[in-house]
């Protein structure tokens, strides 16, 4: 297809819609096409695409993003838990909440840049986390994570319907949303979520926050007012988090505080890096290749490994089998690793530089070959 | 703002790959099995050769140690169940249904994930286990909040979860599950066995100071021995908790020596005990005397890994634990002999407990006749077995706890090898620990989901 019609957000749209409905089918061959994977694809991809606002728009390194993920999770299954099993609630509270949160940190983290600023939201990620573990307890049932129970008042529910035996599942007005109907209600959201983006980059308000980006100083010196547009930014991304946050109670009634941890944090800002800062479609494919890992190759053992290299002579399948084995099952940490500095080396720009680079060497190969047909050189 | 349209999108999307899954014919196995659960139970095995386990242990993290320690264990039981190898146990428990030759005729095969130590994490891996590689069981862990964790979602999934190591009371207690067992022994258990040793060794009048894990686990640990003491004639000068992970724990063991308290209770584990334990003793806690009574250290759960861990520091300290490889009962050796022969060491307790849910679950499923879970599940509770490493051992149908012995360990003053780390002080009649399973309340839930 021609460049210009990916110009068009419509087609853009089209197609990356097409794409997300259709993921238990392209996915299966590669084993991620189960429901539990896809949803995180889906989720994860929500929270990725909000960070990618504030990081990629802005070049603010928000290193506490989990904050406003593990504040979606609370709300939400205290929703399940006070008012409801219907998840639009939880989703509505989740995000208001992730937003409340983002104005408070994002208040006072803004008042700094660079380091600074990335030090700041660390500490207050630091800061809920510890909190949630302990001192919250009453709030966050701590180590062991906010879980439903039978005795829950569920004040709305106790309207209409009549408590079952078993622990009630989260529905949408009667469809449960575990398995793949989860995975649809997460991938409706994630299309929202990326037309939401797709508009805000295509927006005055994205070109301004791009300037922060490239000279915060020289805007300032036009008159703008940096801070609100960085304020709504964060806000904005602190609320992609929070419906995250939801989508992982509504598919999984449960919150942990490791949700908050650093690393939690840290994960995202890896998904946005490894796939591509600031552009549309990278941060989903960050996010795709780290849950892949996460998921698949830490489950490899070495049996599995002797199935797939079956193939091959026994000597050199032992051989083989050997030196894979510490890629994979405990290693999986290593292979990301190692793919992560590859990517950071050679492909600055993340999995879409790399994309951008194979597309632009092909199309070279092809102007070439047509040249050469058409001896006549012609240049454009 | 359009509740309406979500809904109706996401049914359309799900009818349209309906539609599209039905149409393509190639589509892997575990879609079309999917379809078929619907009628009977989840991961039904019908027809198939074999059956899966899925072994859900941290190969990453704070209690990786364990984890690669329990895996090594889980292979051994494989191994033993399809009758490969010397049998280990399966010569010893009584009854027995299994014959060696798989599960119902069918062979055992299985697969593996990462729980990372993180509930999160945990239940992620279990998930992809029973939903894409169709495992009738989930087993593992070495930690109660992810025991719990992943007790709730087997619950809602309808697939048996046998947890590894988790000693908190909460996972039989206000957080049991109808679907979730457990064989390990619980801290209120250890409190009740470790009770009457410190009354022979240390009086009626003591002062404790309580050092606390901050979470669950080292919560209902301080509190059941806290209670213990108590009705002793202890008194309980302070009860301080300690972030999980501090490293550095001078801080918080300065300010015993000055506390009046002749006896120092630390509810940590893993790492943190082994920093705790050696700092304290740096601090000269051990040798010091108040009154004219020697101070006392008590560690309630020990383990042997912790112990190599802690060194020298180990030696004297009094505490309980689950099982010990030096134990001499029949079906103790012959686990450590074939566990030695495959790997070259000792077991440690973790090891133990997750080889016995294995091979219990699995004769659970041969007694039954059938995988269906409300069946086996049946067959597990009030279940009377021996042989297994504890004496005579039930799984109690109100709580899905096993009530076996338990053991009072003290380090080891004068170790014969660097395994032999722990003395088993007394082995502590299970008849002595057994409780009342309403004082923890909690619910069970139902049979079939």
């Amino acid at each position: 297809m021609s460049k210009t019609l990916l110009r068009n957000d419509w087609v853009v749209m089209a197609l990356f819609t097409a794409a997300v409905l259709s993921m238990p089918l392209w996915l299966a061959p590669i084993g991620a096409g189960y429901p539990d994977l896809l949803q995180k694809f889906a989720i994860f991809g929500l929270f990725a695409i909000g960070y990618n606002i504030l990081f990629g728009l802005t070049g603010y390194l928000s290193f506490g993003h989990a904050v406003f993920l593990g504040v979606g999770s609370y709300t939400a299954v205290w929703s399940f838990k006070l008012l409801t099993m219907n998840v639009l609630p939880a989703v509505l509270f989740s995000v208001l909440m992730g937003g409340l949160f983002a104005v408070i940190i994002g208040y006072l983290s803004l008042r700094r840049s660079g380091i600074y600023f990335s030090i700041l939201t660390l500490a207050f990620a630091q800061m809920s986390y510890n909190m949630a573990y302990s001192v919250l307890t009453p709030i966050t049932n701590g180590e062991t994570g906010l879980q439903l129970a039978k005795s829950d008042p569920r004040v709305i529910d106790a309207l209409f319907i009549e408590a079952g035996e078993g622990l009630p599942s989260t529905d949408l007005f009667g469809m449960q949303m575990s398995g793949y109907p989860g995975f649809y209600f997460c991938a409706v959201l994630l299309i929202i979520g990326f037309f939401i983006s797709l508009r805000i980059f295509r927006s005055p308000f994205g070109l301004k926050l791009l300037a922060i980006k490239s000279n915060q100083t020289r805007m300032l010196y036009t008159g703008f007012n940096t801070r609100p547009y960085l304020l709504t930014a964060f806000v904005i991304s602190g609320m992609y988090a929070g419906l995250a946050g939801a989508l992982m109670a509504v598919t999984d009634p449960l919150a942990g505080a490791e949700r908050m941890q650093w690393t939690a944090s840290g994960e995202v800002v890896l998904m946005t890096i490894l796939g591509g800062v600031g552009t549309l479609i990278g941060p989903l494919l960050g996010v795709g290749v780290i849950k892949y890992f996460e998921n698949i190759f830490s489950a490899l053992n070495v049996d599995t490994l002797h199935q797939i290299f079956s193939f091959l002579p026994d000597w050199l399948e032992n051989v083989v089998v050997w030196i894979s084995s510490h890629f994979v099952g405990e290693g999986w940490h290593l292979t990301l690793g190692l793919l992560f500095m590859v990517i950071v080396i050679f492909l600055p720009g993340g999995l879409m530089e790399g994309f951008q680079r194979i597309g632009s060497a092909l199309r070279n190969l092809f102007k070439r070959s047509e040249a050469v047909a058409a001896q006549p050189s012609e240049k454009e | 703002m359009s509740d309406k349209k979500v809904s109706e999108l996401s049914r359309r999307g799900f009818i349209k790959v309906g539609a599209g899954a039905l149409a393509a014919a190639s589509m892997p196995m575990f879609f079309i099995k999917d379809a078929w659960v619907a009628k009977d139970f989840r991961n039904n095995p019908k027809g198939a050769a074999s059956v899966k386990f899925g072994f859900n242990v941290p190969q990453t993290g704070a209690y990786a140690d364990e984890g690669a320690d329990e895996l090594r264990a889980y292979k051994l039981a494989v191994k033993h169940i399809n009758g490969d190898g010397d049998g280990g146990m399966m010569n010893t428990m009584k009854p027995l249904s299994l014959k060696g030759n798989g599960i119902l005729g069918k062979k055992l095969e299985y697969v593996t994930g990462d729980t990372q130590t993180k509930s999160d994490a945990a239940r992620g891996s279990a998930k992809r286990m029973i939903e894409k590689d169709g495992v009738l069981m989930v087993t593992g862990g070495s930690s109660s909040g992810v025991a719990i964790a992943v007790q709730g979602l087997c619950q809602e999934m309808g697939i048996i979860f046998m947890a590894g190591l988790t000693h908190s009371n909460d996972t039989t207690g206000k957080d049991k599950r109808r679907y979730g067992f457990r064989h390990f022994f619980n801290a209120y258990m250890s409190g009740a066995a470790l009770g009457p040793v410190l009354k022979k060794e240390m009086g009626t009048n003591r002062k404790a100071y309580h050092l606390t894990a901050d979470y669950t686990w080292g919560w209902t640990q301080e509190e059941s021995i806290k209670n213990t003491t108590e009705a002793l004639g202890w008194t309980t000068v302070e009860t301080v908790r300690t972030p999980v992970g501090a490293g550095d724990f001078s801080q918080y063991i300065t300010p015993v020596l000055n506390s009046g308290a002749d006896v120092l209770i630390l509810n940590h584990y893993g790492k943190d005990m082994i920093n705790s334990l050696t700092q304290a003793i740096q601090f000269g806690l051990k040798d010091k005397m108040v009154d004219g009574i020697q101070f006392e250290i008590v560690v309630p759960l020990f383990s042997r890994l912790m112990a190599q861990g802690a060194g020298d520091a180990i030696k004297g300290i009094l505490g309980t634990t689950n099982w010990n490889w030096s134990l001499q009962d029949e079906g103790s050796k012959a686990f450590v002999k074939s566990f030695g022969q495959e790997y070259g060491f000792p077991p440690s307790m973790a090891a133990h407990t997750c080889y016995v849910q294995a091979l219990l679950y699995a004769d659970a499923c041969e007694r039954a006749g059938s995988f269906y879970p409300p069946e086996v599940i049946k067959q597990l509770e009030d279940y009377d077995f021996d042989g297994m490493g504890n004496g005579p051992t039930l799984y109690r149908g109100a709580d899905h706890q096993c009530f076996k012995d338990v053991l009072v360990v003290r380090g080891n003053a004068n170790p014969s090898s660097q395994f032999d780390l722990l003395k088993v002080e007394q082995v502590v009649p299970s008849a002595q620990v057994t409780y009342d399973p309403k004082i923890f309340g909690g619910e069970l839930g139902p049979y079939e989901v």
